[in-house]
């Protein structure tokens, strides 16, 4: 299993002080015994197509809540990444498909899509100060609705768009799908972003204390508008990587996605709050929500049960987080 | 005072918010090299004055110049670069970021869009060895004591290169030796080219460090005086608009009552609540004292004593182990709501965070600790509460416009009164009050000890919990000491005098780091 050396090489980059680290040691551990606990319960489970199939289950969902995270750290939610991701598929899938335009450029839509997506966000959280809880369910909302007005309520297939599929299902790395690797790498951006930019240290510093960010000469709305925008430009990669993946763009997917992601940040030890974030944790806590689908499912348990026991396992990872940070903070 | 020239000068500025004029034709003139004392009742204007300065609001009508040139800063970080620097009252920090994070923040360092942490905190401690702060550059904000973060404060407003620093209220956290340490940085800052404005309530801090007092009243300007030949009674009344009675320190009011013989009401020696080895795990070692019916009782000592946290223990807000008994009977309190089962009630010296819902009217505030006795049938009877409300607003000469009025609306000494009205519909008859007078105006302060005394002479049982001495001394029959978590001793009024006191909450003398890691905040 690949864990431990893909979640040891970011951590340099991406953690910053101890209590992070601590943080991280706590969803990893968690990580840790759940995959214990399915190896010995399936002899399938650690077959590497499986383990491929968990991280594969991992990159989308992922992806999204990259972004998510750093939309919580300044104490905001985006609730418009899942069917955001849907509108940015089927937009890549107008591009490429339907117009027929360069691989490249309908990639780039795509993203750009996203970026437009957390801009409106962005506008309407900080100049129209609307709380972040109803701009993002109201995106939601109306990214679900154009996404099925504008592919007809039909699925767009790139069957004829040359290399798209292999964007995410080819294997750069033999053995490694490229949606893996574009995740990570998306991890290892994003990581740094919230550590070393302004970007991310503005939006630690808005979730931590916003009007003290503005007294300080933190231009705060603008800086909103920036993080929303990057929060989006994760939302349109997913869009592009599951579009590729499914060599096909699905209007019908996409809400609850949001949920799964959120999930994943909070899982990972990210605090609502907003102030607190930690990338690595949300990589942990993405793969945690997938590797438990994943054993659930070999082990035969039904996919109602499934539900119930993720519903479980965020109570249990969230409450222990509080226990910690009571005593901390 | 318009002769001379002016380092900083505001002429007629006038601000009006809907309903409110906050400033009305005032003057302001910082000369060069001095440090001008900005005072006033809560209200009087001076925080909307400080807030135009500073860029964060825009004047309606009037000029401000610095150094003889015109000025309107169009928000905080423009009047940083003309070179004015502002601590506020109301600390402005991030607790997630470490204490360099914030000092810099909108200033980081960066190569290649990348932040760079090594080069802030080096900065930062560059900083730290000029001011003499003992601070670690690295310790996230929230694991500072209340004293570090406003040193953070300080350390940022001088990390600009300011001409004018503007201080408001800097010393409400701090202690004795950390005031020293304040003084010793403003004195080292002002030079010919620079300047101070100072706003404080504590008359005894602008006697020693300013140069001279600008008073200001319901907004408007009332006059300038010179320090060196003012009475701090002649600044007061110049405030208040009268001359106030009692002077700045009265004597203890009622000898009689502490020096053992009886209780105010004459039952003697009847113990309400009695708190035997109080301990808690991060502070508080083997805590005990008596609450007598009718007495007010003190508690004095530094900042990080212990005494809130006494409070809060016996509240049942930490936890704790060691006795607690009412009239008598030791009692089990897990929740602030079993503390009010008991008849305890805990005015938070914080009273805008957990004493009050801003937002809501005089009515709602004064019901909402009593509202299971104030409905029937499951239902709120609001008539009622508004009834109980007006009994209050009179009994304790609350001053509103009306009982639906909100209480963010009303002044500091007016929403302390309305916290007291809460407990007192409660039945509550033990009172612990912490810091009562916490940034509330000199004249309001005298209503607050008044009243007080008065709720003690009618049977109430009240802790004062406070940091200023003569507060202590002027209301309280007995004052327990504390340093460091312990009891360090008990002393009758009649035999208190400050010096006593002091000598007490330094016992164990130890120098106390800005650090109090794990501290809840």
């Amino acid at each position: 299993m690949t864990t431990s050396g893909t979640t040891t090489a970011p951590r340099r980059t991406i953690s910053f002080g101890n209590r992070q680290q601590l943080q991280q040691l706590l969803a990893f551990g968690g990580l840790v015994v759940i995959f214990v606990f399915f190896s010995v319960a399936s002899p399938y489970f650690l077959d590497w197509a499986n383990v491929k199939g968990i991280l594969l289950a991992t990159a989308v969902t992922g992806i999204m809540a990259l972004g998510a995270t750093l939309v919580i750290a300044t104490g905001g939610i985006d609730l418009s990444v899942g069917t955001g991701m849907t509108l940015c598929s089927v937009m890549t899938g107008v591009f490429l498909a339907n117009l027929g335009l360069p691989l490249v450029v309908g990639v780039l839509g795509g993203l750009a899509i996203g970026a437009l997506i957390g801009l409106l966000n962005g506008l309407n959280v900080a100049y129209l100060r609307l709380p972040p809880f109803i701009a993002t369910l109201a995106m939601m909302m109306v990214a679900q609705g154009l996404s099925l007005v504008i592919s007809g309520t039909k699925p767009i297939y790139f069957s004829d768009v040359a290399g798209f599929g292999q964007l995410a299902g080819g294997e750069l790395l033999p053995g490694l799908p490229n949606a893996v690797l574009i995740f990570f790498v998306a991890a290892v951006l994003a990581g740094v972003t919230l550590s070393k930019t302004l970007t991310g240290r503005y939006a630690l510093s808005i979730g931590s204390n916003e009007e003290a960010t503005a007294i300080s000469g933190v231009d705060v709305r603008r800086w909103k508008v920036v993080i929303y925008v990057v929060a989006g430009l994760f939302t349109g990669l997913a869009g592009v990587v599951m579009a590729s993946r499914l060599n096909s763009a699905q209007p019908g997917l996409g809400l609850g996605y949001e949920l799964e992601a959120i999930a994943a940040v909070v899982i990972g030890g990210t605090s609502l709050r907003g102030g607190k974030a930690t990338i690595l944790g949300t990589v942990i806590g993405a793969l945690i929500m997938a590797t438990l689908t994943n054993g659930l499912r070999i082990m035969s348990i039904p996919q109602e049960w499934q539900k119930v026991a993720v519903g479980i396992v965020i109570v249990l990872a969230v409450y222990a987080d509080m226990l910690r940070r009571g005593k901390e903070a | 005072m318009t002769d001379g020239p002016a380092l900083l000068r505001a002429t007629g500025i006038s601000k009006s918010f809907p309903g409110v004029r906050a400033l009305d034709d005032v003057h302001l003139d910082l000369r060069p090299g001095e440090v001008l004392a900005l005072v006033g009742e809560n209200g009087a204007g001076k925080s909307t004055l400080l807030k135009l300065l500073s860029g964060i609001y825009r004047p309606d009508a009037g000029t401000m110049e610095l150094d003889g040139a015109p000025m309107s800063p169009a928000g905080p970080r423009q009047a940083n670069e003309l070179g004015i620097s502002v601590i506020h009252q109301e600390f402005h920090l991030m607790p997630d970021l470490t204490v360099a994070q914030n000092i810099f923040i909108g200033r980081e360092p960066r190569r290649a869009g990348l932040i760079r942490d090594d080069e802030l905190e080096r900065r930062a401690a560059a900083l730290f060895e000029r001011l003499g702060i003992p601070l670690d550059p690295r310790q996230p904000v929230s694991h500072l004591s209340v004293a570090g973060q406003q040193m953070v404060e300080i350390a940022k407003a001088l990390s600009f290169d300011a001409r004018v620093l503007i201080m408001d209220e800097p010393t409400a956290a701090l202690t004795e030796t950390e005031v020293a340490t304040l003084f010793r940085i403003v004195r080292d800052f002002v030079s010919p080219r620079t300047g101070v404005i100072y706003v404080s309530h504590r008359m005894e801090e602008i006697k020693e460090i300013s140069d001279r007092i600008t008073v200001l009243r319901d907004g408007r300007y009332v006059d300038t005086l010179p320090t060196a030949t003012t009475e701090t009674r002649e600044v007061i009344a110049a405030m208040v608009g009268r001359q106030l009675e009692t002077g700045v320190r009265p004597g203890p009011p009622d000898p009689g009552a502490s020096d053992g013989g009886s209780g105010r009401d004459g039952s003697g020696h009847d113990t309400v609540l009695a708190v035997r080895g109080l301990s808690t795990r991060a502070l508080l070692k083997d805590v005990s004292f008596e609450l007598r019916r009718g007495e007010i009782l003190g508690f004095a000592g530094l900042m990080g004593a212990g005494r809130t946290e006494v409070a809060r223990a016996i509240i049942g807000a930490d936890r704790s182990t060691g006795v607690v008994e009412v009239n008598g009977r030791p009692v089990t309190v897990r929740s602030p709501a079993d503390a009010v089962r008991h008849g305890i009630g805990y005015l938070s010296e914080d009273r805008k965070r957990y004493g009050l819902l801003l937002d809501q009217d005089v009515v709602r505030n004064v019901m909402l600790s009593s509202l299971p006795g104030l409905t029937r049938g499951g239902f709120v009877r609001d008539a009622d509460g508004r009834h109980v409300a007006k009994e209050m607003v009179d009994r304790l000469s609350i001053r509103t416009p009306s009982v639906a009025q909100r209480t963010k609306n009303l002044s500091g000494g007016n929403q302390q009164k309305v916290v007291l009205a809460k407990w007192l519909v409660r039945d509550c008859d033990v009172l612990i009050v912490d810091e009562p007078t916490r940034g509330i105006d000199v004249g309001a302060k005298d209503e607050i000890y008044t009243l007080l005394t008065a709720l003690a002479a009618q049977g109430k049982s009240i802790i004062v919990i406070s940091s200023e001495l003569p507060e202590v001394l002027r209301l309280a029959d007995r004052i327990v000491v504390m340093c460091e978590g312990r009891v360090t001793g008990t002393l009758a009024n009649a035999d208190a005098d400050q010096h006593q006191i002091m000598e007490l909450a330094t016992r164990f003398g130890a120098d106390r780091s800005l650090v109090t890691t794990g501290d809840p905040e």
